[in-house]
C-alpha cells in the first residue's frame, strides 16, 4: 500500500497545475491570465479553498468534501499508467462535418488548438501497475467528450486491435452522449462500438470501465455500461437522461444524488465505486484475475 | 416525385407522428399470420410500449418485435406513446434470443420518440439496457430485417434496430434528437425546429444518402394513414424481397455483414 501511494505522489508532480485549474468547471467565466495568476482553487462541490500544491498532491480530490474534479486527458493518463508505457494510436483521426454544420468545422479546430488533442478522446496502449492494456480517455473539455463519427472511429479501432493482440480494454469514460453536430451519424457509433466490444468480448477478453464525471446520454446507453466490471468514481453523475429532462417530464425536483455514482451502485449498475488515487491498483487487479478467458 | 421534394423535412416529421399512422399492430394483423404475442422481460413486468409476437412471413417462422403506438390518447396512454422502459428493451432481447436458438429471422418495427425518460427507466437501468440490445443484436446469427415506420427517436430507436437490412417508410424520419430539443441545445432557440430538421438530415433520402439505412419504402398518395393495407401491401413486398435474399447466407456471413455494414458508419478525418 506505501509502496503504491509512494508512486502516485511522485507521478503527482507531473501534473501540470495551471493546465487543470482551467478546467474546473467553475472557473469557466475566468481568462486564462486571471487563473494563473490567482493561486487558491476553489472546490466546485463544497467551494472552499484548497492550495494548488496540496490538490495536485491529492490527484485534484478535494480534501475538504471528497469531490473528484474533472480530469483531462493528459491528466488522466498521466495518474494512471506506468510512467513512459503510454504509446498513443489513431491519434491522426479527427471529425469531419457530415451535415455541413455551421460552425463545427471552426469549433473543432479551436479546439484542437486550445485542448492539444485530436478529438475528444485519447486512445492507446498502455501499463497499468505492470498489466499491458489498451487504454482510452475520454476529455470533457473536447466539447463535453460528445461521441461523433470519430470518437466512435477511435474507440471501435481500439477494441479491434485489443482482440488481434489478446489485450483487455480499459476506458474512463466522461461524456455528454452523442455529438449532435453529426445527427444520425452519430447515434450509429453508438451500435459500431457496442458491435466491437461484442467482438472484443466474445474473444474471451476482458473489459473494464471506469465511470466518470459526467458519463450521460448516448455513452451510457452504449459501451460505458457494457464493461466487464463496471468501476466509477465517488459522486460522478452516471445516467441516460439529462436531469432537466427527466424533471421536465414528471414535473418536480430530483433528489441531489439522483443517477450519482453511489444511486448507481445502489441500483446494481456500477461494481464498486473506487477513489481515484486507489484506481490503478484496482484496475490491476482485476485484469490479473480475468485472464482465464477463451473464445466463444 | 415532384410531390415528394416539396415535402419539407419538418411536415415529414409531422407526418411521422400522425395519429391515424399504421402502427406495429396494424402491420402485424395485414402482413403475418399464424401471430402469437408473447409477453414479459421474465425479470420485471411487461412492457406495453414494446410489441413482441412469434407469427409466420408466407409461411416462414419469424419473430416480430415492434414500439406500440395508439391512434387514440388513451391508447397511448397504455402504451405510454411508444417510448419504452428497460423491461421493453429486455423483452425484445429476451424474444431476439429466442429467435436465434429456434432460427427465426427477426422483423422489427420501428416508431418511437425515444426510451423513455422518466425516474423508473434510469432506476432500472435504460443505458444498460439499450447498450445490451445494441451489443447483442450486433451479435445474433439470424437475419434482421428494421423498418422505421414513423417515428425514429434516438437510442430508444436503435435498441431494436441493429438490423441486416434497415428499411423506412417514405414519410418516416430517424433522428439522434428531434428537431426541436437540437435546435434548443445548438441554437438556444426551439422556434427554430423547421430548419433543425432540414439539418439533421432525418427523412428517409437523407439518410440512405448517408448509408445509414438501405431501403426507402413508398407510401400511398399522400402518407400511410391514407391506406393502411396500401401501405402494409409494399412493406410486405420488400421485406420477402430483403429476406428471401438474406435467407440465402449462412449464420456467419449474416453476422459478418451486419458488423460490416455498421463498421462503415461514420464520417471522419484523417491528419498529419
Amino acid at each position: 500500500m506505501s509502496e503504491l501511494f509512494k508512486d502516485l505522489f511522485k507521478k503527482a508532480q507531473y501534473i501540470t497545475i495551471p493546465d487543470s485549474i482551467k478546467n474546473l468547471p467553475d472557473s469557466k467565466k475566468k481568462s486564462k491570465e486571471e487563473v494563473s495568476s490567482e493561486p487558491k482553487i476553489v472546490c466546485t462541490k463544497c467551494k472552499k479553498e484548497v492550495a494548488p500544491d496540496k490538490y495536485a498532491v491529492a490527484l485534484r480530490v478535494c480534501p475538504h468534501c471528497g469531490a473528484h474534479a474533472r480530469l483531462n486527458a493528459r491528466d488522466r493518463i498521466a495518474m494512471t499508467v506506468d510512467e513512459g508505457s503510454f504509446e498513443e494510436l489513431f491519434s491522426e483521426i479527427t471529425s469531419a462535418n457530415p451535415l455541413e454544420f455551421e460552425g463545427y468545422t471552426e469549433k473543432v479546430e479551436k479546439l484542437r488548438s486550445q485542448t492539444r488533442l485530436n478529438e475528444a478522446v485519447v486512445t492507446g496502449r498502455a501499463r497499468i501497475h505492470g498489466e499491458a492494456c489498451m487504454l482510452a480517455v475520454m476529455d470533457s473539455t473536447f466539447m463535453m467528450a460528445s461521441m461523433g463519427s470519430a470518437v466512435g472511429e477511435k474507440l471501435t479501432r481500439l477494441f479491434e486491435a485489443a482482440t488481434v493482440e489478446r489485450l483487455p480494454v480499459v476506458i474512463f469514460t466522461a461524456s455528454g452522449g452523442a455529438r449532435m453536430h453529426e445527427g444520425t451519424l452519430s447515434l450509429m457509433q453508438m451500435a459500431k462500438v457496442s458491435a466491437a466490444v461484442g467482438l472484443h468480448s466474445d474473444a474471451g477478453l476482458l473489459y473494464i470501465t471506469v465511470l466518470c464525471d459526467p458519463t450521460t446520454g448516448g455513452v451510457v446507453a452504449s459501451f460505458a455500461m457494457l464493461g466487464d466490471v463496471i468501476l466509477s468514481e465517488p459522486k460522478a453523475l452516471i445516467g441516460f437522461a439529462g436531469r432537466r429532462v427527466i424533471e421536465g417530464t414528471i414535473g418536480k425536483k430530483l433528489p441531489e444524488d439522483f443517477q450519482s455514482a453511489e444511486f448507481q451502485l445502489e441500483h446494481g449498475f456500477v461494481d464498486a465505486i473506487v477513489p481515484r488515487a486507489e484506481l490503478p491498483e484496482k484496475i490491476a487487479l482485476i485484469i490479473g484475475l480475468s485472464k482465464g478467458g477463451e473464445a466463444r | 416525385m415532384s410531390e415528394k421534394q416539396t415535402v419539407d423535412a419538418l411536415t415529414k416529421f409531422t407526418l411521422s407522428r400522425h395519429k391515424d399512422r399504421p402502427g406495429v399492430r396494424d402491420y402485424v394483423s395485414h402482413i403475418f399470420t399464424d401471430v402469437l404475442e408473447l409477453h414479459g422481460d421474465r425479470s420485471f413486468g411487461d412492457d406495453p410500449a414494446m410489441y413482441t409476437a412469434i407469427a409466420r412471413l408466407e409461411g416462414i417462422p419469424v419473430t416480430v418485435i415492434g414500439h406500440v403506438k395508439g391512434h387514440t390518447v388513451q391508447a397511448n396512454i397504455a402504451s405510454n406513446f411508444g417510448m419504452a422502459h428497460p423491461e421493453g428493451y429486455r423483452k425484445a432481447m429476451r424474444q431476439m434470443k429466442q429467435a436465434e436458438k429456434f432460427g427465426r429471422p427477426i422483423i422489427t418495427f420501428v416508431d418511437t420518440p425515444g426510451a423513455d425518460c422518466g425516474v423508473g427507466a434510469e432506476e432500472r437501468g435504460q443505458g444498460l439496457a439499450i447498450a445490451e440490445n445494441l451489443r447483442d443484436m450486433m451479435g445474433l446469427r439470424v437475419p434482421i430485417i428494421s423498418t422505421v415506420i414513423g417515428e425514429g427517436g434516438s437510442g430508444g430507436a436503435l435498441g431494436i434496430a441493429c438490423a441486416n437490412r434497415v428499411l423506412m417508410l417514405e414519410n418516416a424520419t430517424y433522428s439522434v434528437i428531434s428537431p426541436r430539443g437540437f435546435a434548443s441545445i445548438l441554437w438556444k432557440d426551439p422556434t427554430r425546429e423547421k430548419e433543425a430538421a432540414q439539418t439533421l438530415r432525418m427523412t428517409a433520402d437523407d439518410l440512405l444518402a448517408l448509408g445509414i439505412i438501405d431501403e426507402v419504402i413508398p407510401e400511398p398518395e399522400g402518407g400511410a394513414h391514407l391506406d393502411h393495407i396500401a401501405a402494409a401491401d409494399v412493406l410486405k413486398v420488400n421485406i420477402l424481397k430483403n429476406l428471401s435474399d438474406l435467407l440465402e447466407k449462412d449464420k456467419e456471413m449474416i453476422y459478418n455483414e451486419r458488423y460490416e455494414k455498421f463498421r462503415k458508419m461514420g464520417q471522419y478525418k484523417i491528419i498529419e
